[in-house]
C-alpha cells in the first residue's frame, strides 16, 4: 500500500494546497509519494522532497506540462500508478479537472472531496452542499481520492530529503490546445488559506462599494470573498466567489456582507471558526450561522467597523 | 452537428436537505425535485448553438427511475429536439453514467455532449471528466463561454485562480458552469408541444452496463450543528466580542 499525490504547481513553487494534501495523503498511508508533472519545474521537485511527510519524489519533465492540462497529466500519471493503492490530489478545480479522466479509465469509482480519512478504503465527505455527510468505502482495487483542503492542516515544509526519481511523459494529447489564463493577481493572502475573509453579497449593489470592503481587508490582512449573486452581478471577479459551486473557506474569522446566506453560499464558508454577518434583514438566513450577528446598514456599519478598528491598538495579522 | 445534453433529476436547490433519522440517506419523499441547476445551463447553450445555425439537433438524456423522465421533457420544453431516458433504479455511481453515456455516443454519433460540471446532490463533479476519459475526447469543463468554431470549441474556463481559455477540437465533451448563460423558462405552448416530440426508453440492463455501486454508503448524518450565536447591537459591540471575547482580530 503506497499513495500516490499529484502535485499542483506553477512550474516554479507548489501551490500552497498541496501541503494540506499530503497532510491528508499522509493519513491514508505513509509511504507517500509525489508526483510532479511539469515544465522546467526543478524547483518544484525540490520542494516536494524537502516535505518531511514525502518518501519519495517522481519528477518527469516536459513541454506538454506547461499548462497542466488533463489529457496531458492522464496519460502520464497511468504509466505510473501501477505500484500504488491511491492516487490523489486536492478537491480544487485543478485536482476535480484531473482525477475523474485517471479515475475512468482505472475503472475507479472515484470519491471526491473527503475532509476525513476514517481508514485506508474508507472516507467522510460532504454531499448535498454540505447539508449532509456521507461515510463511504471505496471497494475499488486502486482508489482515487480527491481532498477538500480547507479540511487538512498543511503539512510542514522543510526537513525533508526524499530521494528525487527522472521519468518518462506518456502520450501528448492533441484535440486540445491552451489559448490562454488570466489570473488575478493580488497581493491579499489567498482565498482559500486566508486567516481573515471578509465577504460581499448582492447588498453591496455595485462593484465600486466592495472599496468599504477592501479597506477593511486591508486593516485586517484579510481576502475577499463574493457570494455568487455578487459575482453575477459583475460587482467582483469568479475568483472570488464562496460557496458550492466556488471556493470552500474555513478561515479563523468570516465576516459576511450584504449576504443573505443562501444553502449554496453557507455551503463555502459556514465551517469559519467565527462567523460575523452584517445585514439589515434581520430574517436573513446567514444569522443562523452567525455567532456574532449585527442587524444594520452596510453603508453604516462598514465605515464604522474601520473606524473601531482603527481605535484598536493592535491587530493580529 | 449532434449535441447531447445529460441532465439529472436532483432535490430542488431551494430546499433545506434533511437527513433520514437511520442514517441511511436523505429525506426524498414529497420534496421537490428539479433539474440540477447547470444542467439547465448546458440544455440552454445546446439550444442557443441550435438557434444560430450551428447545430441541426438538440438530444437530452436523463439516467434515472420513471420520474427522472420530467427533466427531459422539461428540455424539450426549451427546445430539445428529442429525449432519451435509460432507465435504472437506485443511485448510479458516475463512473456507470459515463458507461451509459458512452453507450448512447455511441449509438446517436453526437459531435458534442454538454453537462452541468456538478450535480448538487452526491456534489461528485466526475461524469463530464469520465466520459471524455472513456471516449478519448477532450474535456472543457466548468465552461463559463463558448464559441462555436468551423472544427472546434473555444471555451473559457473558471479556474481558483480566475479564467482559462482553451481550444478543443470537435467531438469533446463540455461540463458547464452556471455562469454560462441564462436558462430561459419553458412556456406553457411549448410545455405542450414538448409533449408530442419523441422520449425514447431505454433500459440501462439492456445496454450491457453494470451500474452496481462501487462505492459502499456506510451512513448519512446531519452535519455538526454550530453554537447559537448572538446578536450585538452596535458595530463598537462587535468589534469588542471580536477582539476580547473571540479573540480573533
Amino acid at each position: 500500500m503506497s499513495v500516490l499525490l499529484i502535485a499542483e504547481h506553477n512550474n516554479k513553487d507548489l501551490r500552497p494546497f498541496t501541503f494540506n494534501a499530503v497532510t491528508a495523503a499522509s493519513k491514508i498511508n505513509e509511504d507517500l509519494h509525489v508526483l510532479v508533472l511539469g515544465n522546467k519545474s526543478d524547483s518544484v521537485a525540490k520542494a516536494a522532497s524537502e516535505i518531511p511527510l514525502v518518501k519519495k519524489v517522481i519528477h518527469v519533465d516536459n513541454e506538454i506540462f506547461d499548462n497542466f492540462t488533463a489529457e496531458n497529466y492522464t496519460s502520464t500519471i497511468l504509466k505510473h500508478v501501477d505500484n500504488y493503492s491511491h492516487i490523489v490530489c486536492s478537491a480544487n478545480t485543478f485536482g476535480k479537472n484531473l482525477m475523474p479522466r485517471v479515475a475512468a479509465l482505472l475503472d475507479t469509482s472515484q470519491v471526491s472531496d473527503i475532509v476525513n480519512v476514517i481508514s485506508e478504503d474508507t472516507f467522510l465527505r460532504p454531499i448535498y452542499a454540505g447539508n449532509a455527510f456521507a461515510t463511504v468505502k471505496s471497494t475499488d482495487k486502486k482508489k482515487c481520492v480527491t481532498i477538500r483542503p480547507t479540511s487538512f492542516d498543511p503539512a510542514p515544509s522543510t526537513g525533508g530529503s526524499a530521494e528525487i526519481t527522472k521519468s518518462e511523459p506518456g502520450d501528448k494529447f492533441e484535440s486540445s490546445k491552451f489559448v490562454k489564463r488570466e489570473e488575478i493577481k493580488s497581493d491579499r493572502p489567498e482565498l482559500g488559506t486566508a486567516r481573515v475573509v471578509i465577504s460581499g453579497g448582492r447588498g453591496m449593489q455595485n462593484s465600486d462599494n466592495f472599496k468599504l470592503i477592501t479597506a477593511i481587508a486591508d486593516k485586517l490582512n484579510a481576502a475577499i470573498g463574493a457570494s455568487r449573486a455578487a459575482v453575477d452581478a459583475g460587482y467582483i471577479t469568479n475568483d472570488h466567489q464562496v460557496g458550492q459551486t466556488g471556493k470552500v473557506v474555513v478561515p479563523d474569522l468570516y465576516i459576511a456582507v450584504g449576504i443573505s446566506g443562501a444553502i449554496q453560499h453557507l455551503a463555502g464558508m459556514k465551517e469559519s471558526k467565527v462567523i460575523v454577518a452584517i445585514n439589515k434583514d434581520g430574517e436573513a438566513p446567514i444569522f443562523s450561522v452567525a455567532d456574532y450577528g449585527l442587524e444594520a446598514d452596510l453603508f453604516e456599519a462598514l465605515p464604522q467597523f474601520l473606524e473601531e478598528l482603527n481605535k484598536l491598538n493592535s491587530i493580529q495579522k | 452537428m449532434k449535441i447531447l445534453v445529460a441532465v439529472k433529476r436532483v432535490i430542488d436547490y431551494n430546499v433545506q436537505v434533511r437527513v433520514k433519522d437511520d442514517g441511511t440517506g436523505v429525506v426524498t419523499d414529497n420534496v421537490k425535485m428539479s433539474t440540477n441547476p447547470p444542467d439547465d445551463n448546458a440544455i440552454e447553450e445546446a439550444v442557443k448553438i441550435k438557434e444560430a445555425g450551428k447545430a441541426k439537433e438538440v438530444i437530452a438524456i436523463t439516467i434515472g427511475d420513471d420520474k427522472a423522465q420530467e427533466t427531459v421533457r422539461k428540455a424539450l420544453a426549451v427546445g430539445a429536439d428529442k429525449g432519451i431516458h435509460v432507465k435504472v433504479d437506485g443511485i448510479v455511481e458516475p463512473l456507470a453514467v459515463s458507461k451509459i453515456l458512452k453507450k448512447i455516443v455511441e449509438k446517436e454519433n453526437p459531435d458534442l455532449v454538454f453537462m452541468g460540471k456538478q450535480a448538487i446532490d452526491d456534489d461528485c463533479n466526475q461524469t463530464g471528466q469520465m466520459l471524455a476519459a472513456i471516449l478519448n475526447w477532450p474535456q472543457a469543463t466548468f465552461a463559463s463561454k463558448i464559441e462555436v468554431k468551423e472544427k472546434s470549441l473555444e471555451v473559457t474556463r473558471e479556474i481558483d485562480e480566475g479564467l482559462e481559455t482553451i481550444e478543443v477540437n470537435i467531438p469533446a465533451i463540455v461540463t458547464c458552469d452556471l455562469r454560462l448563460n441564462e436558462p430561459r423558462y419553458a412556456s406553457l405552448p411549448n410545455i405542450m408541444k414538448a409533449k408530442k416530440k419523441p422520449l425514447e426508453q431505454i433500459n440501462a440492463s439492456d445496454l450491457g452496463v453494470d451500474t452496481k455501486a462501487r462505492i459502499e454508503q456506510i451512513k448519512v448524518e446531519e452535519p455538526p450543528k454550530r453554537k447559537a450565536g448572538i446578536k450585538v447591537a452596535s458595530v463598537s459591540e462587535l468589534v469588542q466580542k471580536l477582539k476580547n471575547e473571540a479573540k480573533v482580530i
